[in-house]
């Protein structure tokens, strides 16, 4: 009985274990500690935005312009440093940037009564043709000011041996965790996700709630960038494209229902991943980029597959 | 009489709970039959075993001499078995004549015959008197309405036997009077029916028969003159129900709110007032604007004109939040889609309105003193469930009604309105509920009390108000309210438009 509950409950965390036993089977390499760290670090831009997305999903949305936030904010955060901007100030304001394109996108939806998917379409779609205005098509490079130094150990570095960015996904879960369990804003976006009619008539300002998260998943996907950007030591103009799809595919394989109301952030963590293991492990086995994309859909529609028959048989 | 339809020995469990228990059941041509029982008694469980919907585990049904099993919805309406659900099953995007001939549409050459179609809704609804176009769009109908669409769309069935769960819950009273003449004559006609109601009065007024579930078994089973009201009572809960409205005279406080000739959507220019300690009824039929209003003073139906006083000071109404702020409390009606989130917990159902009790100023939930709370208002409302985890779907109507009132509570309200309280809710959990309201008005909280249930609202009111077409047309104390006079009041704005 109760290990049954833990196997329904966790049936992500099993997933992800074997699929790893059964990549560590395929390949001797998988398991080490250097390559542990290199799934870890690849995950994390992916995890991070794919928080701010379940927070999004929970009230029963959808954010399809986290990739064109990701690259418009890559685009600020380049040219601040580019300008000797201190770091953290550049870091503030292109956190600011995402949050209030974001809240853009949350306003649109809560007082215009735009469906989250079309609103959200319409954000993917300018921002992304503001980035490339605002880029002129162009990489921005993060120059050569100390400040550019410090602003590549950010994305690029370590401590204690674990690289920063994992170490900013560990932070940002965290926050996330406690947020959505700890919080009344946690606790009014299930609310809002489970029947926003009972949410509103409960009291909930659930305008101002469904702005807050989308203004979350914006920072969060700007927090995306700044790494990205960091890393690569400049901003691409196309970064990120098709992202918003690993993100939401990272939330589904969590666990989180689209239907909102339901959904953990631990569970997300783990969908994102059993995404970067698919990716790691496809790569060191050698299997075409092409045929990379087939096997992670087939493992996502399993995995969807699966989930939803133990809901029915509940 | 002829026996149209034989159950015996029915059986079902849900995963382990034996949930009917070798119930017998005859329908016979031209009479109804009354199932009576408390909520989860198991009757709407073996009218969806008659129905197909589920399927028995042990036991045999004879329909028309032969035993039959249906597999499904389609197979026992095909055979002439008509049911109407207690929650609607109809869709609001479509007219009312599609609902009525959803998946049975008259076809020529593969194209549907709208004219058929709506000149034969519009015959069924005239036989039910609802002057109701057949085109226009269900969702623009009333609940009572679509209701009557329901009740038509069984007689379109041509059904022999028609099973009404709960048919006059959304209904007024002249909605029920015109249901009943239908009822007659369907009975004149040889039909056999089965009648599902918590409104004991119109069992005994309806009814040839009557059987009583409790706890999955049939407790008796025989002709409703041959019982009275108290014994049906103790039959259904298994225990004397001696006084069924316990009254405790009020001791009004000061003044607790006043309303000031408030004009919104559904109600217009109403002026009334309530103190500590009182119980106020609010009187009148399905669409007369009591929900309006309830709505209004929480904040929820935008205020046109008027005003709102609490404790003497105006207050600003834009939002359900002004309303929880101005501590009013608002149990709605509809529970399922405005009450509680029917798949997240009791316990943060419980506390979703109120939850500022918890938090410090960052917001952080206190989980510990939450939970506090919760099981004192489970101890207090005596609501039955294994923890405070429990889904809210999975606990019975007036279990979820009691979950919904300590909602309402928890943010400490001065003022409490209660729209339908005992819609949906057993006998038991009924009285179990007007104890309650009692303690409170005790405890010096100002209630107002909208209900359909007449004899509820004579009940426990001290003071009722009746509401016609959203125009306020009476207003009786306890002593001189009687039905027919509320029922003047209820019908006069009615007859002059």
């Amino acid at each position: 009985m109760k290990l049954n509950t833990f196997i329904s409950e966790n049936k992500s965390l099993i997933g992800l274990i074997i699929l790893m036993a059964a990549v560590s089977f395929a390949n001797a390499n998988f398991l080490g500690v250097d390559n542990m760290l290199n799934i870890l670090r690849q995950t994390s831009i992916n995890a991070v935005i794919a928080m701010g997305m379940t927070f999004v999903i929970i009230t029963a949305g959808i954010d399809l312009s986290v990739g064109s936030i990701l690259a418009f904010a890559g685009a600020i955060c380049a040219s601040l440093i580019g300008m000797d901007t201190p770091l953290v100030i550049a870091l503030l304001v292109t956190i600011i940037v995402g949050a209030g394109l974001g809240a853009t996108s949350g306003v649109i939806i809560s007082y215009f009564n735009v469906q989250p998917f079309i609103a959200t379409l319409v954000g993917m779609t300018m921002i992304r043709g503001a980035t490339l205005v605002y880029t002129q098509g162009r990489p921005i490079s993060t120059g050569y000011f100390d400040v550019a130094e410090s602003f590549y150990q950010f994305g690029a570095g370590y401590i204690l041996g674990i690289p920063n960015p994992v170490i900013l996904m560990i932070v940002i879960f965290a926050l996330c965790w406690f947020i959505l369990s700890q919080t009344r804003f946690g606790r009014h976006v299930y609310a809002i996700g489970g029947n926003e009619n009972v949410a509103r008539l409960s009291g909930i300002n659930v305008k101002k709630v469904k702005i807050l998260v989308y203004a979350l998943s914006g920072a969060l996907a700007a927090l995306a960038g700044i790494i990205l950007t960091a890393r690569l030591e400049s901003a691409q103009p196309t970064a990120g494209l098709g992202y918003e799809l690993d993100a939401i595919a990272a939330v589904v394989l969590g666990g989180t229902s689209l239907a909102g109301g339901k959904g953990r952030i631990f569970g997300t963590i783990i969908g994102a991943l059993i995404i970067g293991v698919l990716n790691n492990a496809l790569n060191i086995m050698d299997v075409s980029s092409y045929y990379q994309m087939i096997a992670k859909g087939a493992v996502i529609l399993l995995a969807v597959v699966v989930d939803s028959r133990g809901k029915s048989n509940a | 009489m002829t026996i149209l339809l034989e159950l015996q020995g029915i059986e079902k469990s849900f995963s382990g709970i034996n949930v009917l228990k070798s119930v017998d059941l005859t329908i016979r041509a031209g009479r109804v039959v009354a199932l009576a029982g408390e909520n989860g008694a198991g009757k709407s469980t073996l009218m969806k075993i008659i129905s197909g919907i589920y399927q028995r585990d042990a036991g045999t049904v004879v329909y028309n001499g032969k035993e039959v099993t249906f597999a499904n919805a389609r197979q026992s309406m095909d055979a002439g078995i008509g049911i109407i659900h207690q929650e609607l099953n109809l869709l609001p995007e479509l007219s009312v004549a599609e609902n009525i001939y959803l998946g049975r549409e008259p076809t020529k050459l593969g194209k549907i015959q709208w004219d058929v179609i709506e000149s034969q809704s519009k015959k069924y609804l005239a036989q039910l008197k609802q002057d109701i176009d057949p085109k226009t769009p269900l969702g623009k109908l009333s609940i009572a309405q679509q209701q009557m669409v329901e009740i038509a769309k069984a007689l379109s069935l041509n059904a022999e036997v028609i099973i009404m769960d709960e048919p006059t819950d959304a209904l007024t009273d002249i909605e029920t009077a015109v249901l009943f003449e239908v009822v007659d004559e369907l009975r004149a006609q040889g039909k056999g029916l089965v009648f599902i109601s918590h409104r004991l009065g119109e069992i005994f007024q309806m009814c040839d028969d009557i059987a009583i579930l409790r706890d999955g078994e049939m407790v008796h089973q025989g002709p409703v003159a041959e019982i009275t009201e108290d014994e049906l009572i103790r039959h259904m809960v298994g225990r004397e129900l001696s006084d069924q409205y316990p009254f405790v005279p009020a001791t009004p406080g000061d003044v607790r709110i006043e309303v000031e000739n408030l004009t919104a959507h559904g109600a217009k220019e109403i002026s009334f007032s309530a103190h500590a300690g009182e119980v106020v009824g609010f009187a009148g039929l399905v669409g007369a604007g009591r929900t309006e209003l309830a709505k209004a003073i929480f904040g929820e139906n935008p205020i046109q004109s008027g005003t709102v006083k609490i404790d003497g000071k105006p207050i600003r109404l834009r939002s359900p939040q002004d309303g929880v702020k101005a501590q009013i409390g608002y149990v709605t009606e509809d529970r399922k889609q405005e009450g509680l989130v029917q798949s997240q917990e009791l316990g943060t159902n419980m506390t979703l309105t109120g939850l500022d009790r918890f938090c410090n100023v960052l917001g952080f939930v206190n989980k510990a003193s939450e939970a506090v709370t919760i099981s004192e208002y489970i101890e207090a409302f005596a609501i039955k469930t294994r923890d405070a985890n429990t889904i809210i779907s999975n606990l019975s109507g007036g279990n979820q009604q009691k979950v919904s009132i300590a909602k309402s509570l928890v943010p400490e309200p001065k003022v409490l309105i209660l729209d339908e309280p005992t819609r949906g809710v057993d006998v038991g959990a009924k009285r179990e509920i007007y104890t309650l309201i009692n303690k409170l008005k005790a405890e010096g909280l100002c209630i107002l009390l909208i209900s359909s249930d007449m004899p509820e609202l004579l009940g426990i009111s001290d003071r009722i108000h009746v509401l016609s077409s959203g125009k306020l047309t009476g207003s009786f104390d306890r002593d001189e309210a009687t039905q027919e006079n509320i029922m003047r009041c209820a019908v006069a704005g009615q007859t002059n438009g």
